[in-house]
């Protein structure tokens, strides 16, 4: 290290503090973290960049916002580009983030001196989603207000507060100039120094629990981080920019007609990442919907890192040979349940049609019809499988994820007119 | 050494503090908000009630509301906003439908059709020298459509 600290001072001094000097061989390994981390971070810095010359343009109102998005576009130089750009690394950010939060998951990563940085780790996930939301509604145009009218109106099912914190967050009983110059703020101030507070301590805290977990706790072979990680790095923060480039010449962010409050598309969706929630409203009581089960997976993700493991586990991925049966399992099962019953709600079970308390018939009953295979699977797998306490929570996370993802799949792509299911 | 806890102590307490009191004014403000205060009831001129005929519907796209006037000579200004997310209903043969997912309402504006469970809101409608006035800042939340929603001329 000596060489490089008098050959490139500004290099070492201050791009490698983020580094300790000598790490485990093991981390540098790139099927350890895939670098996901990393991707976050560098997507968060092509965004800064591409969305400060954006703001040069932009006019945060109703008149002026979607003009000023069109002129920019075309009359100045790579102004579609420099927009594909942000719109297509706001989405990578999404799945970068959310692979980032499967990954320290499923490699044990999130135990003791880890668990405060899991709770970062979420807050940042959240920053994440509601800067991919807020930056949904700054182009104005029918797909951005319609998705923005539908979330904030998902947010009126909360009981009691729903009505008014869905008027604070508008500004209004429906999203007009006010919605918007409260999301733009958000979205250009607020929410970049929330992540980066967030980031520096969630990159801090890595340091502080030296480094990320490694597979083998008993191997402690060293090596220096420059050139061992950072030429990986640069690799991959290169392939990463060539990436988003090729993708952004290619593919244009979308663009409709300028918004009309008086006119909804058919179908109306949310974003795509929160096409799961409105999938779930589609079938469940909006209370059970909107209260019941974010609580419980809140609680329940609170939870997880809060188990004493065995140490020698911790950095393991899949947590044992049985671990990756486990999984697999799991992501079948809750496959099949989620798209089981979603057909059924569709086609031949209309609950709302029994004569009880909506709360029951649409809440409850759906509830339990999940709730009931979910256990009875888990006890197989504690019976035959002999699953361990980890082992079982591993399982409940992936049922968890499977069945988001798949109710996302199906609002995304198989929800036609009218939301009916089209195949 | 004692100093230094002090200082760390008193600063950690002031942004608690800080920090606490915004987030009780936030959650104040929320549940302020619930009690509406009705100073800000706008008026929304429809026109002369002579104008309006028996059994039809009149779109009012500026106050955001369909005036339906019933066999009975009663009158009802039933939002355009579908109860369900928010969409904007149209009017079709029966009543109102919505684009968006497909939510059908009555003429009543009474749920023909889920996955709306509630019946379109209605705002409160005054007759002051025979021009009809609609409240468009008040929307009157109901579970369903009862006669003395009516209002006669």
């Amino acid at each position: 290290m000596k060489n490089n600290e008098t050959k490139y001072p500004i290099f070492v001094n201050f791009l490698l503090h983020l580094h300790p000097y000598m790490l485990n061989k093991q981390a540098v390994k790139f099927s350890r973290t895939f670098g996901l981390g990393g991707i976050n971070a560098l997507l968060f810095v092509i965004l800064t960049v591409t969305g400060i010359l954006m703001r040069f343009f932009y006019v945060p109102t109703p008149e002026g916002a979607y003009d000023s998005i069109v002129s920019f576009q075309n009359q100045s130089i790579l102004g579609t580009l420099i927009r594909n750009i942000h719109h297509w690394s706001a989405m990578f950010m999404v799945v970068a983030a959310f692979l980032h939060l499967l990954r320290v998951f499923y490699s044990q990563s999130i135990f003791y001196e880890r668990r405060k940085n899991w709770y970062y780790g979420l807050a940042l996930f959240i920053v994440v989603l509601a800067f991919n939301f807020t930056g949904y509604l700054l182009p104005w145009d029918q797909l951005s207000f319609w998705a923005v009218t539908i979330m904030t109106n998902i947010v009126e099912y909360l009981p009691f507060v729903g009505d008014s914190f869905a008027n604070m967050i508008r500004g209004g009983e429906t999203v007009n100039e006010n919605t918007l110059l409260n999301f733009y703020t958000f979205h250009t101030a607020l929410l970049p120094l929330l992540f980066v507070i967030f980031a520096m301590l969630h990159i801090w805290m890595v340091r502080k629990a030296r480094g990320v977990t490694v597979a083998n706790n008993n191997e402690n072979e060293m090596v220096n981080v420059y050139p061992a990680l950072i030429q990986k790095e640069i690799i991959v923060a290169l392939s990463l920019v060539v990436f988003i480039v090729l993708f952004a010449l290619f593919f244009d962010a979308p663009l409709l007609e300028k918004a009309n409050p008086l006119i909804s598309p058919n179908p109306s969706k949310a974003p795509w990442y929160f096409m799961g929630i409105q999938e779930l409203l589609i079938h469940l009581h909006p209370f059970v919907a909107t209260v019941v089960i974010p609580l419980a997976l809140t609680i329940f993700f609170i939870y997880i890192p809060k188990i004493n493991i065995d140490k020698d586990k911790v950095g393991t991925w899949l947590y044992s040979a049985k671990g990756k049966s486990i999984i697999i399992l799991s992501t079948v099962f809750s496959s099949i349940i989620t798209i089981l019953l979603i057909v059924i709600f569709e086609y031949l079970l209309h609950l709302n049609q029994l004569n009880m308390l909506l709360f029951i018939s649409t809440g409850i009953i759906p509830l339990f019809m999940f709730l009931v295979p979910s256990f009875a699977f888990l006890l197989y797998l504690k019976m035959a499988k002999k699953a361990d306490k980890l082992e079982l929570i591993i399982s409940v996370t992936t049922i968890i994820f499977t069945s988001y993802i798949i109710m996302s799949l199906i609002g995304i792509w198989f929800r036609g007119e009218g939301m009916h299911l089209i195949f | 050494m004692g100093k230094n806890i002090f200082r760390r102590s008193f600063i950690k307490k002031a942004i608690i503090a800080i920090v606490s009191l915004e987030a009780a004014y936030l959650i104040f403000d929320v549940f302020k908000n619930k009690s509406k205060d009705k100073l800000g009831s706008e008026m929304f001129i429809a026109g002369n009630s002579a104008r309006f005929e028996k059994n039809k519907m009149y779109p009012f796209n500026s106050g955001k509301f369909y005036l339906s006037v019933f066999e009975d000579g009663g009158m009802l200004a039933i939002s355009i906003k579908c109860t369900h997310l928010g969409c904007i209903v149209q009017p079709n043969n029966d009543g109102f439908l919505c684009p968006c997912h497909a939510s059908a309402f009555d003429k009543h504006g009474e749920v023909l059709s889920p996955p709306a469970t509630r019946a379109l809101d209605i705002f409160p409608i005054s007759i002051e020298k025979g021009e009809v006035l609609v409240d468009t800042s008040n929307p009157i939340k109901r579970k369903g459509f009862r006669k003395s929603q009516l209002t006669y001329v």
